[in-house]
């Protein structure tokens, strides 16, 4: 159990590594000279110049790539361009409001695309499962943006039923949740319907049956449990792509987090503070991965992680 | 017998079942009798399967009951409502499947599953239900009670597994159970277990037992009374002393015939003084298993030291349980895998070859494998399949491999106009004498039959071993059949090599191995067979007890000890 932890800590390491590399050398190598923007349209050369080499921009890639290795080993990650403080401050005040969001969206999607998923499936074929089936692919397909400044209109503004944004209690964090919710929910829908409708036809489904339970029981106790197994790796590869969908709609709803830091910056050419979002993200994702890894086998006895 | 007795219990009246428009059952009726085996016998697509499930109301959506009744204890169970039918299933009927891998929730341990159903039928506290569980598992004979009912299924064998579903049906004390193939996927001395079981549940509680078999010496072992169902049709109905004595029925007549009777066959034809075409010596097939951080790596000693030879137009069958490594000495043979040791067709060393020098050997040992519907592909025309081999290694062109594909079909005895059509257009007789065809393309001297008419009904079995024979004869082949069944490898071998946890044990004539066994294992193993002949009843109860198999795994440089092996009379041998 630790060495297999350990092991895919190390993993996990390297491919941070790698994914900070990347987004350092795709940054060196953008045509958007930050120093120009820092020093704004007015400046002159010498001004320019100046600053460049007071950030160090002046330096060969390795170099400054091999700087920032090593004050991220000491847990900093440099100073924002533009803000004028350290992005782990930046970071750090960001985190939490977005993982309350992340915490919700994610939940709403496995929660609305795992109970659709059940009922298509039961239903097989008929209106419902079709129904659904279309409903899943608009989810799928709906650009974030769209799907958010609609949601918005609707329930915000038409019926207001929630505020129309920034940062607060539950109300607030509903209607992003439930945008996030809903659009991942069309993916984990269609899983989850094929995965059960695998197992329903699996013989100890029959077994069950035959032992005289319920269909309740039998759905819930032996369907279900068996359709998740797979699903839940799924979680962890869903979040690379749930932290897109996280940037658009915390910048819709002025959500004060990690996603809409990412968006000033990227504007900005705010190198330090990408890079920084960056590295959270693939951390995020890492760490999703693993804790996937490590909750499979308390469902199913099968997997064994001290064989891996 | 009381006046109770003479009432059937369950009975089936006139009953049909439609998919669609096609009718799969059609007027059946038959009456099961308290504490009586009444055994539904037939090959596959007779109906007996789906009889089963119409009873258990576990019809797939597709089914409906046109016409018939099923009546239980005064009530038609096919008007009752869903939910009275939940609450019969498990607890006066219960239900045995023949997949023991697959019939067990992976996710739940065994006792979590046993505990289910009592807690359904029954309002028990926690305690009691725990200790009727552990009762019903001692009932069973399942060793080591205690742990197992906190085990998941993925850690106990087949035949442990069949004992968990026997345990799960028998809880609630049913008065009908019903076993549909429970022992086909097992092997026979696993088999043997089970039915014994079945047995002396079935004295112990008083059930009666609603069994569904193909195999007719499972029927000779177990049945009072005999239903014989081909086609979705009744052929015969009887007492099992008269079905087996004075079978009336044609299909009947013809079933019997063919299923193969061990201890029915003589001495076959001496082939001593032939020249030897395969000559194995000292073939180890081993697998490493990974190692980890802080484990050393262990091997698995699928294959340890075979030595035999096979002869020029001889059968020699390889018989033995699953995980024995027949199958692994057929794929070493064919090169498919990595083996030590020396194997030499017609005196030339295959041990080691590759590219071009290995591919012309290939003309010569061709296999056939066991399922064969997964052994031809889906998207081609029988023309490309059987024509492939002529293909790959002579290039040669369309219109003589036409030609050689229909001269080849008419060997295995289907017509020209097969070569257009696809797989899926033929019964899976027809695709196994395809498989030959096609393992006869390029006129090998060796054929490995790996289990090639297990998957097949006992007629069709019978034909396919004909034209296994009649090839054979015509064309000087050689076989080295790899078979579980006892009596096919009786009937088609002239000498039969026993092999145990990756070893021969016993090698010998047919006569000689089969009929004068001296090896422990070998004795054991065919004590197990059923033999289809009701005046010889086997008592299963010697084989209840657990017989360990050593563990294939063993550490790095793990060294075998040397067999010895003593002549009992010439050419047969038994290991010590």
């Amino acid at each position: 159990m630790l060495t297999f932890i350990g092991r895919r800590i190390g993993y996990s390491l390297l491919i941070l590594l790698g994914v900070s590399l990347i987004t350092y050398l795709l940054l060196f190598m953008l045509p958007a000279d930050p120093a120009r923007q820092i020093a704004g349209r007015s400046a002159t050369p010498e001004v320019v110049a100046g600053i460049r080499a007071q950030l160090g921009l002046d330096l060969p890639f390795y170099q400054q790539y091999a700087h920032y290795l090593g004050n991220l080993l000491q847990g900093d990650l440099g100073r924002s361009y533009i803000q004028r403080s350290e992005v782990t401050e930046l970071l750090g005040s960001r985190l939490q409001p977005s993982l309350e969001l992340m915490a919700a969206g994610i939940g709403f999607e496995l929660l609305i695309g795992i109970s659709l998923g059940v009922i298509a499936a039961l239903r097989r074929g008929g209106i419902a499962d079709r129904l659904l089936t279309a409903l899943s692919f608009i989810g799928v397909s709906a650009p974030q943006f769209i799907a958010a400044m609609l949601f918005l209109y609707f329930f915000a503004v038409q019926l207001e039923w929630f505020p129309m944004g920034g940062y607060g209690g539950l109300k607030h964090l509903m209607l992003p949740a439930l945008t996030l919710g809903l659009l991942g929910s069309g993916w984990y829908s269609r899983m989850v319907r094929s995965s059960m409708i695998e197992v329903l036809h699996q013989d100890f489904i029959r077994t069950a049956r035959a032992k005289g339970l319920s269909r309740a029981r039998v759905v819930l106790r032996h369907v279900l449990p068996n359709a998740i197994v797979p699903i839940i790796p799924m979680i962890g590869i869903d979040i690379g792509v749930f932290m897109g969908g996280l940037v658009v709609v915390e910048s819709v709803f002025g959500w004060p987090g990690i996603g809409q830091l990412a968006w000033q910056a990227i504007q900005q050419v705010d190198i330090p503070v990408i890079v920084g979002v960056t590295t959270i993200c693939a951390v995020a994702i890492v760490l999703g991965n693993l804790i996937a890894d490590l909750v499979i086998p308390l469902i199913d006895p099968r997997i064994d992680i001290k064989k891996h | 017998m009381s006046q109770n007795d003479s009432q059937a219990i369950l009975s089936v009246q006139r009953l049909s079942i439609e998919f669609g428009a096609k009718r799969v059952v059609d007027d059946l009726s038959f009456a099961l009798y308290p504490r009586q085996t009444l055994c539904i016998a037939g090959e596959s697509g007779s109906g007996k399967s789906l009889t089963s499930l119409a009873i258990m109301g576990l019809l797939p959506k597709q089914a409906h009951t046109p016409s018939g009744a099923i009546v239980f204890e005064n009530r038609d169970l096919l008007s009752l409502a869903e939910r009275e039918r939940q609450q019969l299933r498990g607890k006066d009927i219960g239900m045995i499947f023949q997949e023991p891998m697959t019939s067990l929730n992976p996710l739940m341990t065994v006792g979590q599953q046993l505990a289910e159903t009592l807690r359904r039928h029954e309002p028990l506290s926690r305690q009691a239900i725990a200790k009727r569980c552990r009762e019903m598992l001692e009932a069973v004979r399942m060793p080591q009670v205690e742990k197992r009912l906190t085990q998941y299924p993925h850690e106990l064998s087949g035949g442990m597994r069949q004992r968990v579903m026997i345990a799960m049906a028998m809880l609630c004390r049913p008065k009908v159970l019903i076993a549909d193939e429970p022992t086909t996927a097992l092997d026979v001395t696993i088999q043997a277990q089970i039915l014994e079981l079945m047995r002396e549940l079935q004295q112990q509680y008083g059930t009666s037992l609603l069994l569904i078999t193909h195999d007719m010496g499972v029927v000779a072992e177990m049945a009072d009374q005999v239903v014989v169902m081909n086609q979705g049709r009744v052929e015969e109905q009887a007492p099992v002393r008269q079905l087996f004595a004075t079978p009336q029925a044609a299909y009947t007549q013809k079933l019997l015939a063919a299923v193969p009777v061990l201890g029915s066959a003589g001495i076959p034809e001496d082939l001593s003084q032939q020249p030897a075409l395969l000559e194995v010596r000292n073939l180890s097939v081993r697998f490493a298993l990974r190692s980890g951080w802080f484990e050393a790596g262990k091997n698995v000693h699928a294959v340890e030291n075979l030595n035999f030879d096979l002869r020029a137009g001889e059968t020699l069958g390889l018989v033995g349980e699953s995980g024995c490594g027949k199958s692994t000495t057929g794929k070493a043979l064919m090169n498919m895998l990595a083996y030590e040791g020396s194997v030499k067709l017609l005196g030339q060393e295959l041990n080691g070859l590759h590219g071009d020098a290995l591919q012309r050997v290939r003309r010569d040992v061709q296999m056939v494998f066991q399922d064969p519907y997964a052994a031809l592909n889906p998207r081609k025309t029988i023309f490309e399949l059987v024509g492939e081999p002529l293909l790959i290694h002579d290039r040669l062109p369309n219109a003589p491999r036409r030609e050689r594909v229909a001269q080849l079909l008419h060997q295995v005895g289907l017509p020209a106009d097969a070569m257009a059509r696809y797989p899926h257009q033929f019964s899976g007789g027809q695709r196994q004498r395809i498989c030959i065809a096609r393992a006869l393309a390029l006129n090998p001297k060796l054929i490995i039959a790996d289990e090639s008419v297990s998957a097949l009904d006992v007629s069709v079995q019978a034909q396919v071993l004909e034209l296994l024979e009649q090839l054979r004869e015509e064309q000087g082949l050689s076989y080295l059949f790899i078979s579980h069944d006892m009596a096919v490898v009786e009937r088609i071998c002239h000498r039969v090599a026993v092999m145990y946890g990756g070893q021969i044990v016993e090698i010998g004539r047919r006569d000689q191995v089969l009929h004068n066994p001296q090896h422990a294992y070998t004795k054991r193993l065919l004590s197990a067979v059923p033999l289809p002949d009701v005046e010889r009843k086997r008592d299963f109860k010697s084989l209840l007890q657990e017989f360990r198999t050593p563990s294939p795994i063993k550490e790095l440089g793990f060294v075998a000890p040397v067999q010895q092996f003593v002549q009992v009379s010439e050419e047969h041998a038994v290991a010590t």
